[in-house]
């Protein structure tokens, strides 16, 4: 090869890398790194000031396995994602379609399904103690007026979590409701047309050909619920902090609670690495999986 | 009694907002024919269509096809087809699955689908296409995918619009002769919009030419060309148009008249034996022969063919004259009167 063609090749290699190397420096910094460290922390002890910390290997997390409020955390986190991400999706699907179709005040349907979504969550939070609260709150009030008895919604083991699936729901299916209206507003008019001339109900158009050309939307923001049903908690501090008796405690929560409130940094690490793991794979399978029976333009 | 046509449009109106869509159109179509609609941009040709198709509801009139008042049923109980300008392909489904699909929604059985599938892409010429996605296909054949569906169903109507407009000079030329063999070799008739004289005129057996929601002439494509119901038609169809003169320039006609002539029944003159004397605007080589375009204060778009190569330089004073008998006359509203 001559010299000139090495010098070009060279120079493109040196401009590649000076792109790259922003994202490269902030993702190192805050993600690899900190990824990186927390794993090497979860294999370390407690220290306390008569036992100083030493290296464990595993036994951070077989400690882990072996607490029973770490797997009710895991079932109610699983259950919690059952519930949050199929529904409000679902939810998001169907308000999209209906703020996509001819109706009158098209603009306010869709302003108002997008408002949970600028509320921060805290507030939401606030807003739906208000709801729930027993004998002043919002369902109290409208059940005594059919004579129903006062139900304590966030007190109760049985329904602390669906009270918190529900404020999930109602804040994610409006965001998610967005990018299903852009997904829709890229399907051209002329194809319900098309399908018109042949017959096709607007039930089969929706199956045979909305709902495909929806999928790498639906996959994009399954792969979000997915993440949010773990992330998203800030408004268990304001409704449950995890109670009764760790009946609303997810994940994060108890991260959080391990590191700061317990202040067992080592178990926290540990039970982050798990969850950056379980993320990671899913994650993967979604991509690998689904993108192959994914239709992109 | 006489049979009644195939198509019939009974003084249809459709208006958007107030606004004009399209006013009176009334037109008999007769089976197996080929009708193109023609017109500029916004003269209501697609709305039509569209109307016709059952994509849209006529404010007023009626429409029948085949005998039966069809102007509120829905589009799939019109047994029409239609192939769009943009082809209206289903992205994310193959060659057959696209074509296919109308059948498959009305359930017509497996082997009956695979029958009329094999002989849609024989006859479109795309066998060894069928699991091909339309993204992966040539705008030609993306075309031809759209015509495929079209006529698989074997609906005795077929709407187009605009259908080659999408595709480069060259392969408009071949699908044009493919779209008209096609129409011929299966007996169906055929209602085609274009915005293209040249599609029209090749292809149709009637010419409808319209003009702001209003038909202004119902022909066939030489009864366009060689007598022009108005000034529209006249500047509106053949390549170049008809030049019109207003006769206040020439002497031996009744003033505040206009009358037409033909770029090939016009003959450049020594200079003092011609009727108008003209200056040359531009020289445009066309191949065979070449077209001179010339300027006159009382007419617009005159111009004269030279046979072969022979420019004219810009500028230069020329005298021309036509036989009388070449002439097309109008009226001051742009209409023609007789003879």
């Amino acid at each position: 090869m001559s010299a000139h063609a090495n010098l070009e090749r060279r120079r493109q290699a040196i401009y590649g890398w000076l792109l790259l190397s922003p994202a490269a420096v902030l993702l190192t910094v805050f993600a690899f790194y900190p990824s990186i460290a927390t794993l090497w922390s979860s294999t370390f002890s407690r220290g306390t000031r008569r036992k100083p910390t030493e290296f464990v290997g595993i036994e951070n997390y077989k400690d882990l396995f072996a607490d029973p409020i770490f797997w009710q955390v895991v079932k109610n986190n699983l259950f919690y994602a059952g519930i949050t991400i199929p529904v409000s999706i679902g939810i998001a699907l169907a308000m999209a379609l209906w703020a996509n179709s001819k109706i009158s005040a098209r603009g306010f349907v869709r302003t108002a399904y997008f408002t949970p979504t600028v509320l921060p969550m805290i507030a939401a939070a606030n807003l739906w103690l208000f709801f729930y609260t027993p004998g002043l709150g919002v369902l109290d009030q409208i059940g005594s007026v059919f004579g129903l008895p006062s139900v304590n919604w966030l007190g109760q083991p049985e329904t602390a979590l669906w009270a918190i699936i529900i404020v999930t729901i109602w804040k994610e299916a409006g965001f998610f409701m967005i990018f299903y209206l852009a997904a829709l507003q890229t399907i051209p008019e002329d194809l319900k047309e098309a399908a018109d001339i042949e017959g096709t109900s607007r039930w089969t158009y929706t199956r045979r050909i909305v709902l495909p050309l929806l999928m790498p939307t639906t996959l994009f923001i399954a792969v979000n619920a997915m993440i949010n049903s773990v992330k998203l908690i800030d408004h268990l501090f304001i409704l449950t902090k995890g109670g009764p008796s760790d009946a609303s405690k997810l994940i994060l929560y108890y991260i959080w609670e391990m590191a700061f409130a317990f202040f067992d940094a080592p178990h926290a690490a540990a039970m982050t690495i798990l969850v950056i793991a379980v993320l990671g794979l899913v994650a993967a399978v979604q991509f690998f999986y689904l993108d192959k029976r994914t239709h992109y333009q | 009694m006489t049979k009644s046509p195939f198509v019939v449009l009974d003084g249809i109106a459709k208006r958007w907002n107030g606004q004009l869509g399209v006013e009176g159109i009334s037109l008999d179509i007769p089976e197996g024919s080929f009708t193109a609609l023609l017109g500029p941009s916004g003269c209501g040709k697609s709305t039509t269509l569209r109307l016709l198709a059952g994509l849209e509801l006529p404010d007023e009139g009626q429409i029948f096809i085949d005998g039966k008042d069809v102007t509120t049923s829905a589009a799939s109980d019109r047994n029409l087809s239609m192939v769009f300008q943009s082809y209206a392909l289903f992205p994310h489904l193959s060659v057959a699955e696209n074509v296919v699909f109308g059948l498959k929604v009305r359930r017509v059985p497996k082997k009956e689908r695979q029958e009329k599938l094999h002989r849609a892409l024989e006859i479109t010429g795309l066998l060894g296409y069928e699991n091909r996605k339309p993204g992966e296909l040539s705008g030609g054949q993306r075309q031809r995918v759209a015509l495929a569906r079209a006529i698989v169903a074997g609906q005795r109507l077929c709407l187009m619009d605009e259908p080659l407009s999408n595709l480069d000079a060259k392969l408009r030329n071949s699908v044009r002769k493919d779209i008209k063999k096609l129409q011929r070799d299966l007996g169906i008739t055929v209602v085609y919009v274009t915005h293209d004289q040249t599609e029209a005129m090749s292809m149709a057996d009637t010419v409808v030419l319209m003009k702001d929601g209003h038909i202004q002439q119902v022909g066939t494509p030489e009864n366009l060309y060689n007598s022009p119901n108005n000034t529209f038609v006249a500047e509106f169809v053949g390549a170049p148009p008809m030049a019109l003169i207003g006769t206040d320039a020439l002497s031996g006609f009744e003033q505040g008249k206009t009358i037409g002539v033909r770029a090939e029944n016009i003959q450049i003159v020594p200079k003092g034996e011609g009727r108008m004397s003209c200056t040359v605007n531009e020289s445009e080589f066309l191949g065979s022969e070449t077209l001179i375009g010339l300027d006159h204060a009382n007419a617009a778009g005159l111009c004269v063919l030279k046979p072969g190569l022979s420019m004219m330089p810009e500028g230069d004073q020329i005298d021309i004259t036509f036989n009388d008998e070449h002439l097309h006359v109008f009226d001051a509203a742009g209409q023609r009167l007789a003879g």
